[in-house]
């Protein structure tokens, strides 16, 4: 027993100052769109663009590259934003009544969105101010007036309170209650009733003391707050939703609950307007929906446009999220497939100019944001540099490609501009350009795909911190499904007015759920990929530039192996297109195999180099050569008291009885043993049932404490057949002289296979190898006695180094691995890793990550990490993602854990199921269904935003422009506080991905300081073992005064031998 | 420890009937066959193997590798048609002079140990000489112990479960619950891990170390304090092989009184009162095995010769239904060095390794 106490190693100060400099932990940048936004708000100044979302983040961009977040502390809904224009200041207003003040803080090199003051109105005002003063009960609507130095409230109880934003204070004696307003009201207009709450305040951009105040009951009123007087009345009857104020202020447009807006003039004469100059209902006569939303923008070419949100007849299209835009006879109605969240244009600000002439209207809706082009004809979209909608339909599985090669790269843009013709006109440009992106452009490429539900796969531009689409792939046009009828018949039907117009790609529904993809491999060098789905397809593509037109080749794979006593119930096999298809530039198939019976793909695994692709489901393994389309091999590995196996995730035949009985099965599974789930559209169907199964019986719902049985796994487990990895090595499998092909496959009872392959060799000089039978010889039967799924499978060479990729060696890509014998496997279970030599499989070194953390593992891969101090050092480490949500490093092959941080939170379970490891020390999960959450393990490569933004001063009277660095992000959008830990590289390395913003501007002293490190309030423990990191109270010390900087540069260069931080505690 | 069983195409494969025996003495082998389902007494046996191995006068004693590896002892009809049955497909026979025969030479994990003694022999032997010759009930497998009384609080107790050779689940539930600590600030309410229910007839319940409510402390030397049900039972469970689990038993009336034990610190003490198997005689484990939690995997090799193609399939095909055989009858049991696979894995082809 003593050996446990003794297994810790004493701390090695050699090692420990090793390990800082290889490893680092960060989470750098979110990808995607904000999960469930709820307020827009744009600075035209400054030209950035801000959301707020739901769990009370704020987010900030400009050009792409340049992005800020912050999170308020409270996660309460941000309901609206309000930037000081050109200040980099915002106001939110969450819906817990509170505002806050965020700045973009610039202090030296480093800088950051910071919530600096923040303002919770008194929620129940003294008995005294009562009587006196209405209570500042719920802010409705907010206005900065005055250049942004003070700011209007309007509340729930009707009254206009005044607040200077420079301290967010209230403003004594300056209050507008309603009774002010209804003394100036004709009596029969007053008639003993509320004006209701002020539903809507807007400024005037010449005269700031004039403020146009509406109140839900319909009243508009402009209020002269330099006279204290009223200036105009409108006497509106109906309830009011927005109002807009044109430019030259000589008209108001107010919208309405019945889907109506009428025009106001603001003429010289009387101060009481009665009616309005106009009144429309745009989708009348039937009644309407509101509009909750109205702009007026005026045109230098004449007309208007006019643009609001709903208003949509209530009975025909009540249900559709429209935007409609009116310029003069034009009107089209944008119908999106998410809820408008709220929608802004851009337009010049400029008070000399006499028009609006919007540029571009921004529509953020609830799945994704649409840019339209207002000044092209047609008013195209623009293609959106970052919020890419990832989630446009649900991703089911996500492989990461690194340093890929310039020539694919190319040839992947291309196929993808292809796809979606980029506006041909300069003009149209993208139009939120502000700040500046100082990130070096990456110096490889990183290649990010996600496979969705709906059969498609993307590939994403992940070198840098926008993740931006390049191509897109899609499957389904290759097979047959029953739904591609409905579909355009319901286009037909729909009629020509309103005129609709489908814009956004967000588009939640799968024709069918057996076309997601499960699982992705692409090879690089040769633009080979695979892509297998939920109904058992394996698909072989390669990339082509030119267009073609052939039929499908298909062949199917009996991975049952006339087993006995088995029957398939799951869903059916997509049947494939017959007939020649016509395939445009890009991923054009070479063959479909198909998985019988159609199970979904668990594993796959592809080598271009000898033309094999290899696939797993929950019944087996196979080998399939591609080249020669040819089965070689297939292997079932079902336990034969494995009965769930057979039951297709999709059954619907099931008795009721035995349904329950399984769903309880699943539960206890679950329970026991932690078993990955697989988070994908059939696990949540699984789960949805088995709840649904639990509240039938509600006897069985105990009230006793949850229980766990200890029970170690045994071999009849259920679904101990699934295949959980498979591998491609050149290795020593027969003896310890000849290397050759093998396959490896791991399953989830534990069991691992390894086949020795005879593949014919390619003839010198020729690519292709000679058109013979590859042969599979069983080489292997491992069983690891504690039974825990394989996870991962890796064959390590002489040096102890993972091998690499095919075409790498044998065209000089990466250096060849130690043939000279020594070779062993790594083998990853849930539970524990082991290293076993080759060929003799005996165990040489293991960790039991379970039996000491408690934890099992999910997400494991191998990862270079270069050293911070020397680019030439680099080891290669097992990166390993585990149920806590914990991410830890051990060496390899001598699995001894290095470091380990905290990473997602727990309960998070699919963001834990999502996560992809890259090859250098980075990793990606979801932090929502459509942001993916990048962070860094490694000290070296991190991928993190540095931009600038050109800001005027607060006061107004010197515009100096200061750099603006973004240090590593201090907060996440989805709630949990981050760890951000980065030891400073020093000025003089030559590290390439450390320097990028440094890199071609001006070495000012504060760019040479700019990765600092930053340690955000973190428990003890994890400042432990994340040495390297400096608090808080250090970095504000650091850059206190301008002379500081300085004198840090000197200190670093005096001391470049302890460049690194000193841990303080 | 890795040893290989080269096939021998020998008789058994046409005669089913016939059990072949090697008969081990010394470094003498003889081997010889009898009949599976008449086995004959032990008396004839008895002078078969004296005969055999020409010690006719000696006082012998025979021993035979069960299933599970085990050295057990032939000495009466009884065990010896039990060998014989469930001889798989081979019975290996020891012969040791009854004079020569240590003390230890039965039970489980014997083989291995003996083998282990080459090496290590001069700190075995040290050690075995210092045990003190107490009549240790040695014709029992150990199921369960009670360690490290010495170094632990009177209050605790770590039982170790062994589950080897074993077909009963360990069979016992877990729970979240809150037990109370004396504090610096008094009493204290802090969450723990309990014993919630055992199931009847399963190792646990047997042993009668552990009970309902007993809160677990550690698990395998790792405190279940700050983890969560579900890291404690992944743990329980990654280490179900050999469990160690350290509780502090709710009813405290039957704690080990340290003044009255007398093994010393060997870290073996009382074993329990488990019920008999149903197993022919054992003796006790030896202390070193409680530092070989090693846990060995199978691997079985293949033939990688490509068979001839006409019939290769075909034998593949056998060779996997027979390794599933006997993956699904292996019950995991780590620690014997000798698995012998009650299938006829050996029929086809591929040797075993351990």
């Amino acid at each position: 027993m003593m050996k446990f106490r003794f297994r810790r190693q004493g701390a090695d100060p050699q090692r420990e100052k090793l390990k800082q400099e290889l490893f680092a932990f960060h989470k750098t940048v979110e990808h995607g769109f904000p999960n469930q936004p709820s307020a827009l708000a744009f600075d035209p100044e400054l030209r950035i663009m801000a959301i707020g979302t739901r769990s009370g983040a704020v987010k900030i961009y400009g050009a792409p590259g340049v992005e800020f977040t912050g999170l308020h502390q409270d996660a309460a809904t941000v309901t609206q934003m309000h930037f000081l224009p050109g200040q980099g200041r915002l106001l939110t207003l969450l819906d817990d009544n509170s505002l806050h003040l965020w700045e973009l803080v610039s202090c030296g090199g480093c800088a950051h969105l910071e919530e600096t003051l923040s303002f919770q109105p008194p929620s129940r005002p003294g008995f005294d101010s009562a009587s006196s003063l209405p209570s500042l009960s719920r802010v409705t609507v907010v206005l900065l007036v005055a250049d942004g130095a003070r700011a209007a409230l309007g509340t729930e109880g009707g009254s206009v309170f005044f607040l200077d934003v420079g301290t967010l204070t209230l403003l004594e004696g300056q209050t507008l209650g309603p009774d002010e307003i209804l003394r100036s009201l004709p009596d029969d207009y007053r008639c003993g009733k509320a004006l209701g709450p002020v539903e809507s305040l807007q400024g005037h951009l010449h005269d700031p003391s004039k403020i146009l105040i509406g109140y839900s009951r319909g009243l508009l009123v402009i209020w002269s707050q330099a006279a204290r007087c009223v200036d105009r009345v409108f006497l509106g009857n109906q309830q009011l939703e927005s109002l807009c104020w044109e430019r030259s202020g000589g008209t108001v447009v107010s919208s309405h609950s019945d889907g109506s807006y009428a025009v106001w003039t603001v003429g010289s004469g009387s101060s009481l307007v009665l009616q309005p100059t106009e009144a429309t209902t745009p989708y009348g006569p039937f009644p309407c929906k509101a509009i909750n939303k109205i702009l007026w923008r005026n045109c230098r070419s004449g007309g208007r446009f006019l643009i609001f949100s709903g208003g949509m007849p209530r009975a025909s299209y009540g249900d559709r999220h429209c935007v409609s835009v009116l310029q003069a006879e034009t009107l089209v109605t944008l119908d999106f497939t998410s809820r408008v969240i709220d929608f802004f244009t851009v337009h010049s600000m400029q008070p000399k100019d006499d028009f609006d002439d919007p540029q571009a209207l921004a529509v953020l809706l609830e799945e994704e944001l649409v840019v339209l082009d207002l000044q092209t004809p047609g008013w195209p979209a623009l293609p959106a540099p970052y919020l890419a909608p990832l989630h446009s339909s649900a991703i089911t599985c996500s492989a990461h490609v690194a340093n890929v090669p310039a020539k694919l790269w190319a040839r992947l843009v291309s196929a993808g501009e292809k796809q979606s013709p980029q506006p041909a006109s300069s003009a149209s440009s993208w139009p939120i350009t502000g700040g500046r992106n100082l990130a070096q452009e990456p110096l490889q490429h990183g290649l990010l795909l996600t496979g969705h539900e709906d059969g498609t796969v993307r590939f994403w531009d992940a070198s840098g911190v926008a993740l931006q689409p390049l191509y897109k792939l899609g499957t389904a046009g290759l097979f047959q499904t029953d739904f591609e009828h409905a579909d355009s018949l319901g286009q037909a039907a729909e009629d020509d007015w309103p005129p609709f117009r489908k814009v956004g790609c967000f588009d939640p529904y799968s024709d069918d759920p057996r076309l997601g993809v499960q699982k992705v491999a692409l090879c690089k060098y040769t633009a080979q990929m695979v892509v297998a789905g939920t109904a058992g397809q394996v698909l072989v593509l390669e990339l082509s530039d030119m267009p073609a037109e052939r039929a499908l080749s298909v062949a199917s794979v009996d991975l049952l192996q006339d087993r006995e006593g088995f029957t398939w119930k799951g869903h059916d096999r997509l049947g494939p297109s017959t007939g020649p298809l016509s395939w445009p530039v890009g991923f054009q198939p070479l063959v479909l195999v198909q998985c019988l019976p159609p199970a979904a793909v668990t594993a796959v695994t592809l080598h271009t180099e000898w033309g094999l692709v290899a696939f797993g489901t929950s019944h087996g393994f196979g080998l399939f050569d591609y080249q020669c389309k040819s089965p070689v091999l297939a292997r079932c590995t079902l336990h034969p008291n494995d009965s769930l196996a057979m039951e297709g995730p999709l059954s619907r035949v099931k008795s009721l009885k035995k349904s329950l009985r399984q769903s309880f099965r699943r539960i206890r599974k679950s329970r026991v043993s932690g078993k990955k789930r697989v988070m994908n559209a059939n696990s949540k169907l699984q789960e949805a049932n088995a709840q649904l199964a639990e509240q039938a019986c509600p006897h069985d719902l105990e009230v006793a404490p949850v229980q766990r049985r200890i029970e170690p796994r045994s071999a009849d487990d259920s679904l101990s057949g699934v295949v959980r990895c498979l591998y491609f090595a050149d290795t020593f499998l027969r003896d310890a002289v000849h290397h050759g092909p093998t396959l490896w496959a791991g399953t989830n009872s534990g069991s691992v296979f390894a086949y020795a392959l005879e593949v014919p060799t390619a003839t010198a000089g020729s690519e292709k190898r000679p058109e013979r039978a590859v042969e599979a010889v069983l080489g292997k039967e491992v069983q690891l006695m504690h039974r825990a799924p394989v996870v991962a499978i890796a064959v390590l060479d002489g040096r102890g180094r993972p091998l690499p990729e095919p075409y790498e060696a044998s065209r000089d890509l990466a250096q060849a691995p130690d043939m000279q014998g020594g070779h062993a496997v790594l083998i990853a279970s849930e539970e524990q890793f082991k290293v076993f030599t080759l060929p003799k499989v005996s165990a040489k070194t293991k960790f039991k990550l379970t039996a000491h953390e408690g934890c099992r593992v999910r997400k494991v891969a191998l990862a270079t990490f270069t050293s911070v101090a020397c680019e030439d050092y680099a080891e290669t480490c097992l990166a390993c993602l585990t149920n806590l949500g914990d991410v830890h490093v051990f060496s390899v092959p001598g699995l001894r854990p290095q470091v380990h941080y905290p990473c997602i939170r727990k309960e998070d379970i699919s963001a834990i199921a999502s996560c992809v490891f890259t090859r250098h020390g980075q990793g990606f999960y979801l932090i929502s269904p459509s942001e993916f959450e990048r962070f860094s393990l490694s000290a070296r490569n991190i991928t993190e935003p540095l931009c600038s933004l050109d800001i005027c001063c607060p006061r107004g009277t010197a515009c100096a422009s200061y750099r603006l660095h973004e240090s590593p992000k201090l907060s996440q959008a989805n709630g949990t506080p981050s760890i951000i830990l980065a030891p400073r590289s020093c000025d003089g390395s030559p590290s390439p991905a450390r320097s990028k913003g440094a890199g071609d501007m001006p070495q000012t002293p504060e760019a040479t300081l700019s990765p600092l490190s930053v340690d955000s309030a973190t428990s003890a423990d994890t400042t432990l073992d994340t040495t390297g990191d400096v608090t808080v109270e250090d970095v504000k010390d650091f850059l206190g005064s301008s002379e500081e900087p300085q004198k840090n540069v000197r200190n670093a260069v005096q001391d470049e031998a302890c460049s690194y931080p000193i841990l303080i505690k | 420890m890795n040893r290989s069983f080269h096939k021998s195409q020998t008789l058994r494969f046409y005669d089913c009937g016939a059990v072949e025996v090697k008969s081990k003495f010394g470094a003498e082998f003889r081997r010889f066959s009898l009949n599976r389902h008449r086995p004959g007494e032990f008396k004839d046996f008895y002078q078969l193997v004296v005969h055999a191995h020409r010690l006719t006068g000696a006082d012998v004693t025979i021993g035979y590798a069960d299933v599970h590896g085990d050295l057990l002892p032939i000495n009466n009809d009884d065990n010896f048609c039990k060998a014989v049955s469930s001889a798989c497909p081979l019975l290996r026979v020891f012969v040791q002079k009854r004079e020569e025969a240590d003390s230890c030479s039965f039970g489980a994990g014997a083989l291995s140990r003996k083998r282990r003694m080459l090496a290590g022999l001069r700190e075995e032997g040290l050690r075995r000489r210092a045990l003190p010759a107490i009549g240790l009930p040695r014709d029992f497998r150990p199921v369960s112990s009670i360690i490290d009384v010495d170094i632990l609080p009177e209050t605790h107790r770590r039982v170790r479960l062994y589950r080897h050779g074993c077909e009963k689940p360990l069979g016992f539930y877990i729970r979240d619950g809150t037990s109370m600590r004396v504090t610096a600030q008094g009493l204290e309410k802090v969450p723990g891990i309990f014993i919630s229910r055992m199931v009847p007839g399963g190792l646990a319940e047997s042993t009668g170390l552990l009970a309902v409510n007993d809160e677990v402390l550690e698990v395998n030397g790792i405190e279940v304090a700050g983890k969560t049900l579900d890291q404690a039972t992944d743990m329980m469970i990654a280490n179900s092989h050999n469990l160690i689990i350290t509780v502090k038993p709710a009813n405290q009336r039957n704690n080990v009184v340290r003044g009255s034990r007398a093994s010393g610190s060997s870290g073996q003490s009382t074993d329990s009162t488990a019920s008999p198997q149903s197993l022919p005689p054992v003796q006790n484990f030896h202390p070193d095995e409680l530092e070989s939690d090693e846990e060995a995997d199978i691997v079985i090799e293949g033939a990688l010769t490509p068979p001839p193609p006409p019939t290769g399939s075909l034998l593949r095909l056998n060779g996997h239904c027979s390794i599933h055989r006997l993956l699904s009858s292996l019950q995991a049991d780590p620690r014997h060095s000798l698995a012998l696979p009650p299938g006829g894995i050996e029929e086809h082809g591929p040797a075993v390794t351990l």
